[in-house]
């Protein structure tokens, strides 16, 4: 039997078009734009000026408090420019601009570093490698990941639980790169145990992926405590309580942590990142992209540094296709849209998804027809139908109370959605205004 | 780039299900049952489903059109399956008017002045049936008796349901014994070949017809499910107990409106409830009032008014029977 989550879950095409393509290296773009908040809490601070002089790791922007991380300079070059610049978002964010110095090698070569299995920090020094080398959730949510490691005194965590499930249809980010580098992987759990001194693991991927299973079933044969789960295909398999209740039958407690049951949860690529912040000095300056789309000429997974724009990936995949419609950063169930191909790769993008006109246009919307689909699909227990209700008339209050924080925004319910009616867009206008709502009451 | 670009939040995919093929659906499922109609009914079974689609349709466009001044969607298949379902809940030899009739209050009254489609709160086919029940209750229980391949409508003999005998048999102290040679086999009444309303009489057809609509999943399992097996534990009990007054849980499944009610009516996704806990209560109340009705209430057959109180009791059901929230009651163990 697969593991897997009780309620609720859908199943979309899988459409997995890059999952045997492996990870090409990008060309060194010819400049970066860094935003200074590409993760979640405070943005960090700028500490470069125009027309400095950067090295390729340079600190450019300092952590701005606890919750914020480090962004570090991805290649070596000269600021040009300290500038507001449109990112994923759609809104205009300060960015370092930087080009790359073409004469400088250090930018172009290959690194490609031996396996090294030997863990010579102590636990604190690990987590605060983590911390200094701008870490953060590389599954999307960008949480600077030292922030979860230093876990508060009489919390008890018992097991680390490795995300590898990849549930967005379409990319293959996550699933390309445990193909290639699964024991160094391996190499960035037992880091994580070491440093939280626990002795269980477990590295969940959804049964879509088998090659990936086997290969980390092979290589923890001979690890003790960790385990590899090979988890039922179901979207959002991958949402974070969701893979603990699957993996461990424990369920998180509303709007509390997977802390809460002793759970500590890292994405593959953040493990991976973490690896070689600790055993190499590495700080977090590429990652894994997957570009895809039907129409696209020659899909792919890529090396990418931080700050590369958009359109530089798709150029490489053969250049936008006729009557496209809409690019997605991210996957197609929770990506943001974007307006532009200006838009930097920042530390969050898991994939770049370029829809055609048939695939981007949403249906119309009819009247709902009571069918209960997205009551079914909606893997938190929420009653979407009635939470947009709420929405629309404006019953915050009422919506609070039937748990509208609760959700997890998967899209489930949108998806399901017979009539096409724009079920999350209102609950999350519905969240946003409950949010005001409380913090006009304190 | 020349086009523009479509900005708009996730999911960025839809499936391919829409409220326009789930009613097809409906429509494909119901045809089993009107092909043994046809068979069993003759022509009598085509014009009262013909008239009954027709007035619906026709009825919904002229509302839609002159009436609201709004969008007129009766394309949308929803009083198309109206139409066909009382057609399917009226006797075959019906007056042409009286359909009419019906599907005036089916269209205009249940579901039109709710707000149409999604907003009725009544089963629209089933306010139309116990409009007409109750207005002319004569002709609406006049059942052509099944003749195989019957063709004139004017000279077909009529005779009463296997429910209306039992109930008239025992009302005059007849033992089950003695009124089991007076209804059909059970045979003929799993086939079709009985007494009754144009779409209810073959378990057969409807049976197929369930089965599709559970594989497309318009339906799920709980409320046909649960209806019949509480009807028949129900009814199984008093036939236990005094097998000479109570009919068997199977001639109560097999006969009157039980199937089509459980797959079809009740099933309507408008006016059933939207939770799965929620839909089995639903069940478990149309097929307790449905008994109760049948064995003691001055009618032979309940299924329309049980599922016309259980619809009004949906609001209520959906308010106390919500999914359990993630993460509400924490069981897990923290090692």
């Amino acid at each position: 039997m697969l593991k897997t989550f009780p309620k609720g879950g859908i199943h979309p095409p899988e459409n997995k078009i890059t999952s045997s393509k492996g990870i090409k290296r990008m060309p060194v773009p010819k400049a970066v734009n860094i935003p200074i908040a590409q993760h979640i809490g405070i943005p960090a601070e700028i500490v470069v000026d125009r027309k400095d002089k950067v090295e390729i790791g340079q600190i450019i922007a300092k952590s701005g408090g606890f919750i914020s991380s480090n962004i570090h300079a991805p290649v070596a070059g000269t600021v040009t420019k300290i500038d507001k610049i449109i990112d994923s978002s759609g809104y205009k964010k300060q960015c370092i601009v930087i080009r790359t110095d073409a004469k400088n090698e250090t930018n172009f070569a290959e690194i490609d570093y031996p396996l090294k299995t030997k863990i010579q920090l102590e636990p604190k020094e690990i987590i605060q490698r983590i911390s200094d080398f701008g870490i953060v959730g590389l599954g999307g949510a960008t949480f600077p990941s030292h922030v979860k490691l230093n876990v508060k005194e009489g919390k008890k965590i018992d097991c680390l639980i490795i995300n590898g499930v990849e549930c967005e249809p379409y990319l293959t980010a996550d699933h390309s790169l445990m193909l290639e580098k699964a024991a160094e992987i391996v190499v960035g759990v037992k880091i994580l145990m070491f440093a939280l001194k626990i002795n269980n693991a477990v590295i969940g991927i959804e049964n879509n992926k088998k090659d990936a299973i086997n290969l980390f079933k092979n290589i923890v044969k001979t690890e003790v405590g960790i385990e590899v789960a090979a988890l039922k295909v179901k979207y959002p398999q991958g949402g974070e309580k969701q893979l603990v209740k699957s993996i461990l039958k424990r369920e998180v407690p509303k709007n509390g942590l997977p802390l809460d049951v002793g759970v500590i949860v890292h994405n593959v690529g953040t493990i991976f990142a973490v690896y070689e912040a600790v055993q190499y000095g590495k700080p977090l300056i590429e990652r894994v992209v997957t570009v895809t789309g039907k129409k696209l000429e020659n899909p792919a997974n890529f090396w990418v540094k931080i700050g590369t724009p958009i359109k530089d990936l798709i150029a490489e995949v053969g250049g936008l296709p006729e009557g496209t419609r809409k690019l997605v950063n991210g996957g197609p169930m929770m990506g943001k849209a974007i307006k532009n191909t200006d838009v930097p790769v920042t530390k969050g993008t898991s994939g770049i998804f370029v829809i055609s006109e048939e695939e981007a246009s949403r249906g119309e919307t009819k009247n709902c027809i009571r069918c209960g689909e997205c009551v079914f699909v909606c893997p938190m227990g929420l009653e979407p139908h009635l939470l947009m209700n709420l929405a629309e008339k404006g019953c915050y209050e009422r919506a609070s109370s039937e748990d509208i924080m609760t959700c997890i925004e998967c899209g489930s319910c949108s998806y399901v959605c017979p009539s096409h009616r724009p079920l999350l867009d209102y609950i999350r206008f519905g969240k946003i205004m409950v949010k005001k709502l409380e913090t006009s009451k304190n | 780039m020349s086009q523009p670009i479509i900005i708009s939040a996730s999911p960025h995919v839809h499936s391919d299900r829409t409220s326009k093929k789930l009613m097809y659906d409906v429509v494909i499922a119901l045809i089993p049952a009107f092909l043994v109609s046809l068979y069993v009914f003759g022509i009598g079974a085509l014009i009262v489903t013909a008239v009954a689609v027709i007035s619906c349709l026709l009825f919904e466009y002229l509302i839609q059109k002159f009436l609201l001044k709004s969008e007129v969607t009766i394309g949308d298949g929803s009083a198309l399956i109206t139409g066909v379902l009382l057609a399917f809940n009226l006797p075959s030899g019906i007056p042409v008017w009286m359909i009419v009739v019906g599907s005036l209050v089916a269209i205009g009254v249940a579901k039109m002045s709710f707000g149409g489609l999604g907003f009725n709160i009544f089963n629209p086919a089933l306010v139309g049936r116990v409009f007409l029940l109750i207005s002319f209750p004569v002709q609406m229980t006049m059942w052509p008796t099944a003749v195989e391949n019957q063709t004139e409508i004017a000279d077909a003999v009529t005779g009463a349901t296997p429910l209306g005998i039992i109930k008239e048999g025992l009302m005059f102290g007849e033992t089950m014994a003695e009124i089991s040679s007076k209804i059909p086999s059970l045979t003929d009444m799993f086939m079709g070949i009985t007494g009754g309303s144009l779409g209810e009489v073959s378990a057969f057809a409807l049976l197929i017809g369930g089965v599709y609509l559970l594989i497309k999943k318009v339906i799920t399992w709980h409320i046909p499910v649960t209806m019949l097996v509480t009807m028949a534990v129900m009814t199984g009990i008093f036939w236990v107990v005094d097998s000479e007054s109570y009919a068997s849980p199977l001639i109560h499944i097999l006969s009157g409106g039980a199937l089509l009610g459980a797959f079809f009516m009740a099933t309507d996704l408008v006016t059933s409830p939207m939770t799965k806990k929620g839909m089995v209560v639903f069940a478990m109340g149309i097929a307790v009032i449905t008994v109760v009705i049948r064995l003691f209430g001055a009618y032979p057959e309940g299924v329309s008014f049980a599922i016309l109180i259980m619809n009004a009791l949906v609001p209520l059901i959906n308010t106390y029977f919500k999914p359990r929230r993630f993460g509400s009651k924490i069981k897990s163990k923290i090692v």
